[in-house]
């Protein structure tokens, strides 16, 4: 239990000065501004916007650099930055087949309708460190001659579900439940399952995913397809009693093709696992659609075979980095009066048991 | 006027570039003077997505909104939605948005509307043009162990 303590305010105002000088480092090496953030450490930005549940890449830059780089607690600023913000109502519901893709590949079908678009990736890297980026060197540009029209491309699964192949994701027009505004309840349909993995932490969506990949809970899945860009979002507007566009977010969207299920009425079809974050998060995405998928044994009619990824509540109450490390962080404070009474504990039952004290064997 | 054309100018003003839309605004004759119904504000909208991307919804998450509300001398009433949290922008937005009911709406089109939308649509097509660089061909390989 912890009992409030008082006083060490001069101590807690040099803490924090300090910690503000060690943030800005040495002074002899320039400072580093937001907008350096938003635009060179993209990745970053992106993953404490998908982790803070709000897409601002200038909020998140700035919660990075005065969180020294330290991203979970970057997320932590952006979570509590948000619940200062009035909620103005939801956008439709992006529409990802209409995507500016910057990157779509299909790990299923080599000559998927479209094309396999690499884009900006670390895939076929070396992984190697580049020495020449130490000595601040321009980087290349890619030349693109012809200007093409953005194409849209078609989805990999529908594709498959021409023949049948695939299970169908249907439209009942249920209203979606909204983590942030009602406390998670189990058992939780997948809207709120997916609502808390997007938000999840990535190492721990990361290790899940890679279980059932291990064999618990195993799966079966392939990327059908994973694609980044830019969907344009549409919303409702009350005063004038229609939608605009009031802007563009980039996304990353995977979609697992998973074993398939059947019975003596339904014929055999491949299933279907769903990851999509903002921002440009290939590996979030994808352990996203595996751990969807696990999750869905009981709609699916599997077996629960009592492993961590099928366990829903195991998951979705430990996936949240902000909520674990508030609880985690919080037995470094003062614990002074709880610990006094576990001590005084242990020395009646000590004394109970009749064993020397230590001052009184070396005597 | 359509409710098609205004959803077509508030959706491209909303989505155009700050800088851009600013220095098309200073390069105008004088912004006609209005009383502010809502001033700008910052707020949070929640964005939805599909499962599978074609499903039922659910709520992926928030992303920053600005909006304003003017009214002109003359009555029309201009409202602003944007992306992202941006008081001066979404005030010129309301603005434009309350002009282009007016007689000014033809000039207005072709100063300021055309001229963005073909700007953003030349980013568009030179990022698909950049994309399309990077498209592969996989082939495979028989493999020798039979």
């Amino acid at each position: 239990m912890y009992v409030a303590v008082k006083g060490g305010e001069k101590a807690i105002d040099n803490a924090h000065a300090w910690l503000s000088e060690k943030r800005r480092g040495d002074k002899a090496i320039a400072e580093i501004g937001v907008g350096q953030i938003r635009e060179q450490l993209t990745l970053a930005v992106n993953r404490v916007m998908a982790e803070g549940s709000l897409y601002d890449p200038d909020l998140a830059s700035l919660a990075i650099k005065q969180s020294h780089g330290d991203l979970i607690e970057a997320i932590f600023l952006i979570r509590a930055y948000r619940t200062t913000l009035a909620r103005f109502g939801k956008t439709r519901p992006i529409e990802t087949t209409n995507m500016a893709c910057i990157r779509r590949i299909s790990a299923t079908f080599k000559d998927a309708p479209g094309g396999q678009i690499l884009g900006p990736t670390f895939d076929y890297t070396h992984r190697l460190l580049d020495f020449t980026l130490a000595a601040d060197s321009e980087t290349s540009v890619v030349e693109s001659q012809d200007m093409s029209d953005a194409q849209m491309l078609p989805r990999i699964t529908d594709y498959l579900n021409q023949e049948g192949l695939i299970q169908q994701e249907i439209q009942t027009g249920d209203e979606p439940g909204d983590l942030t505004r009602e406390p998670l309840q189990l058992p939780a349909q997948r809207d709120l399952r997916l609502q808390s993995l997007t938000r999840g932490d990535e190492g721990f969506i990361l290790g899940m995913a890679y279980s059932t990949q291990r064999g618990y809970g195993r799966n079966h899945p392939f990327v059908g397809e994973l694609r980044v860009g830019g969907v344009v979002v549409e919303m409702e507007i009350p005063e004038l009693g229609f939608s605009i566009e009031i802007g563009e977010i980039e996304v990353t969207e995977c979609e697992t093709v998973n074993q398939f299920t059947g019975s003596k009425s339904d014929p055999p079809q491949f299933t279907r696992g769903y990851g999509l974050v903002f921002g440009h998060s290939e590996r979030k995405s994808i352990s996203m659609a595996l751990v969807d998928r696990a999750l869905r044994w009981a709609e699916l009619g599997e077996d629960n075979v009592g492993v961590p990824a099928q366990d829903e509540e195991f998951v979705l109450y430990h996936s949240d980095n902000i909520q674990a490390t508030g609880f985690l962080e919080h037995i470094k404070l003062p614990h002074y009066v709880d610990f006094q009474s576990e001590l005084e504990l242990i020395r009646k039952l000590r004394c109970e048991a009749e064993i020397p004290s230590r001052d009184e064997e070396e005597s | 006027m359509s409710i098609a054309d205004r959803q077509n100018w508030l959706s491209i003003l909303a989505k155009a570039p700050t800088q851009e839309l600013q220095d098309r605004v200073a390069s105008m004759d004088s912004l006609p003077p209005y009383k502010v119904l809502r001033a700008a504000e910052i707020g949070a909208v929640m964005v939805q997505g599909r499962m599978g991307g074609t499903g039922d919804v659910f709520n992926l998450g928030e992303m920053t909104v600005s909006r304003c509300s003017v009214e002109l001398q003359t009555g029309e009433i201009g409202h602003g939605y944007v992306q992202g949290r941006n008081r001066d922008k979404v005030r010129l937005v309301a603005i434009l948005d309350a002009l282009l009911q007016t007689h000014r709406r033809d000039h207005l089109m072709k100063t300021i509307i055309s001229p963005l939308q073909a700007q953003m649509a030349k980013a568009k097509s030179q990022r698909a043009a950049k994309a399309a660089t990077t498209k592969v061909d996989f082939f495979t390989l028989a493999r020798g162990e039979d």
